[in-house]
């Protein structure tokens, strides 16, 4: 056989090594996503490529999440969504449409907090007049707005932090 | 409304088949190239070796499909890659051992140790249906391992090879039991640890931001440590002796948290090793031959020199960047080529491109293990997961370090690389371990019921949510 064949191989052999390592972390890449939001009325229309794009990538770059804002709520000037800031759902964003918002660990919750703090139906939070407000549910650590325990529904303005449990959340435009 | 939900896992057996052939196609050009390179034409039995392997294999991956369908999928192609390069490299040296006279015959027993693993590894992923069945036997395995341990020193059943008692030979086959108790002692700590945790991670005072463990609760670490200090002295074996303790302190860390007992780990096994190199002097020898390799009369002393550990260096040297190509170096010039010193082969070989890759593989295993064990949901299945994996780091860790010179030479074997045995056993029976945890960590939570959630208005929420809240202490 050639020199060059034989070289060749040597060198093809070496590239298929590093084949089999790329391929491998391309398949672990996957573990580095988090979580993903799905809109229910979009999943209902059956648009895998919308649902592909409502998916929240990386939790450290949640500018770069598409996110749908209803129409509804867009018009106005209220806060368009709730972003988790703090806990290990950070980074998590929940477009915010005319109905309430349920936090807490059970699975039937809208926003379902992995959390031993939270309890299972935590706090809620729903829009009245033009406003959001936010309502503890009977929780057993409560749920804190700027510090202050929560007792009766309380309005929530733009950009205060609630804690929950672990995690904070605030609304934002 | 959205809803937040996981990343949905997919099985990923496809996946596993395509890495697979990749990975057999990996197995087949290294043992082809091999023969070309030795032998200046293809092996005549490529065929039939490559057919073996693809039914080994495609085997175990059927078992997967049938036993463990949410396996993780990277592992066992890595696995068979890692061990179709061994085979290759055992049977390139064999024939450079043939040149000089020697037929020693490796590579066939490696083929059929090679078969018995994989049979081995299928029988333990078909008759382990959940691994948190181990648990049961947390205290059987703690008494299997010391067995295990012990066995070497039974006389008339123990053998000493190259100043180790590691051996235990049986009706004409030999084998090292230490390599089997350490997935006894893995058992028992994942299960001794899950018990305990809270009062070795809790209890004590606080000295310069350690939580310092109290003194009662330093029991199993020193029984632990003594244990590996006496396998050093009795069976003069380093390497064992790190493994065992390495992974005890690996695995105390995963269950506490605490970096207090990584502390006093490493002190305890600096201090174990400096009292070991001064006073036996084989131990010091290695000590020697790590610091002063170079120096002529180290190199020459015989037995306990450094002339195996430079050899080895040389001929990763002349290896460079690519390598010499399968076949085109001299690894035989290196006592133990084929099993302690294989790493340096390959280097010589595939060059720092090729080791590299062979690290990455190592990397990559150990990640999937680690891995598995964030992602399973019991206690002891997270503690075994991840202390399994760090054996695999661990040892390749210790033996790479030991060739190229980075830490002392010890006795340990590249797993799934180099020739022995119940190395290759052993570390099948991880896989299969591993493989069966990460079955159970990546297996989707069974699905609600959608009919129960509305899509207005506040959602009903299902009635198996029960478990108590934490409250919080001392937060505010």
């Amino acid at each position: 056989m050639s020199e060059l064949t034989i070289t060749l191989l040597r060198l093809g052999y070496l590239a298929l090594l590093w084949v089999l390592v790329l391929f491998a972390i391309g398949v672990l890449r996957r573990d580095l996503y988090g979580t993903r939001i799905t809109d229910r009325r979009r999943r209902k229309a059956a648009v895998p490529a919308a649902a592909a794009a409502a998916v929240a990538t990386e939790p450290s770059k949640p500018e770069t999440a598409p996110t749908r804002i209803p129409r509804a709520a867009r018009s106005g000037s209220g806060p368009g969504r709730l972003v988790v800031t703090e806990g290990p759902l950070r980074g998590t964003i929940v477009p915010l449409g005319t109905s309430s918002v349920l936090i807490g660990r059970a699975p039937g919750c809208t926003l379902v907090l992995d959390d031993d703090y939270s309890s299972s139906r935590h706090a809620r939070i729903f829009p009245q007049n033009g406003q959001w407000f936010v309502e503890d549910l009977g929780s057993t650590n409560g749920t804190f707005v700027a510090d202050q325990r929560v007792e009766a529904p309380t309005p929530v303005p733009t950009g205060t932090p609630v804690r929950v449990g672990q995690s904070v959340l605030e609304l934002q435009r | 409304m959205a809803t937040v939900q996981p990343h949905r896992v997919r099985a990923g057996r496809g996946v596993e088949l395509g890495l697979l052939l990749l990975a057999l196609a990996i197995g087949v050009a290294s043992y082809a190239l091999a023969g070309i390179g030795t032998t200046d034409k293809v092996p005549p039995d490529v065929l039939g070796y490559g057919l073996g392997m693809a039914a080994l294999a495609i085997g175990i991956h059927l078992v997967l499909r049938w036993r463990a369908p949410f396996a993780d999928p990277v592992i066992l192609p890595i696995t068979v890659a890692l061990n179709g390069i061994g085979l290759a490299m055992i049977y390139r040296i064999d024939f450079a051992y043939a040149a000089r006279g020697r037929e020693d015959g490796f590579a066939q027993r490696q083929l059929v140790w090679t078969a018995v693993s994989v049979v081995l590894a299928a029988a333990v992923i078909i008759l382990l249906r959940d691994h948190r069945t181990l648990r049961r036997y947390t205290y059987t395995a703690m008494i299997a391992g010391l067995v295990l341990v012990l066995l070497p020193l039974v006389p008339g059943l123990g053998r000493t090879i190259n100043g180790a008692s590691i051996w235990v030979r049986v009706g004409g086959v030999g084998f090292q039991p230490a390599e089997f108790a350490k997935i006894a002692f893995a058992i028992f700590f994942a299960g001794y640890l899950v018990t305990h945790r809270d009062t070795l991670a809790l209890a004590g005072p606080k000295v310069l931001g350690l939580q310092l463990p109290r003194p009662r609760d330093l029991g199993p670490i020193l029984i632990v440590w003594g244990a590996s200090v006496a396998v050093l002295v009795l069976e003069r074996d380093l390497g064992t002796s790190l493994l065992f303790f390495g992974l005890f302190v690996a695995m105390l860390y995963l269950a506490t948290e605490r970096l207090s007992w990584v502390v006093i780990g490493l002190l305890l096994f600096v201090a174990g090793a400096v009292i070991a190199a001064g006073a036996f002097s084989h131990v010091g020898a290695r000590f020697d031959a790590w610091l002063n390799a170079f120096d002529p009369a180290v190199f020459d002393q015989s037995p306990g020199g450094s002339g195996q550990l430079v050899r080895g260096l040389f001929g990763m040297a002349s290896g460079g960047l690519f390598g010499t190509g399968w076949g085109q170096g001299r690894p035989d010039l290196v006592p133990f080529a084929e099993s302690d010193f294989i790493v340096a082969s390959l280097g010589e070989e595939l060059g720092l491109t090729g080791l590299l890759a062979i690290l990455l593989f190592f990397a990559i295993l150990t990640e999937r293990g680690m891995r598995t064990a964030i992602g399973v949901r019991d206690g002891f299945g997270k503690l075994l997961a991840g202390g399994l994996a760090f054996i695999v780091a661990l040892q390749t860790f210790v033996v790479v370090g030991g060739v190229t010179r980075i830490i002392p030479l010890t006795g340990l074997t590249t797993p799934f690389i180099a020739y022995g045995g119940s190395s290759l056993v052993a570390n099948w029976v991880i896989v299969a371990l591993l493989l069966r945890i990460s079955d159970e960590a990546r297996r989707p939570a069974p699905s609600m019921k959608p009919s129960l959630t509305p899509v207005a208005g506040t959602p009903v929420v299902a009635g198996d949510d029960d478990q108590p809240t934490e409250v919080m202490r001392g937060v505010r």
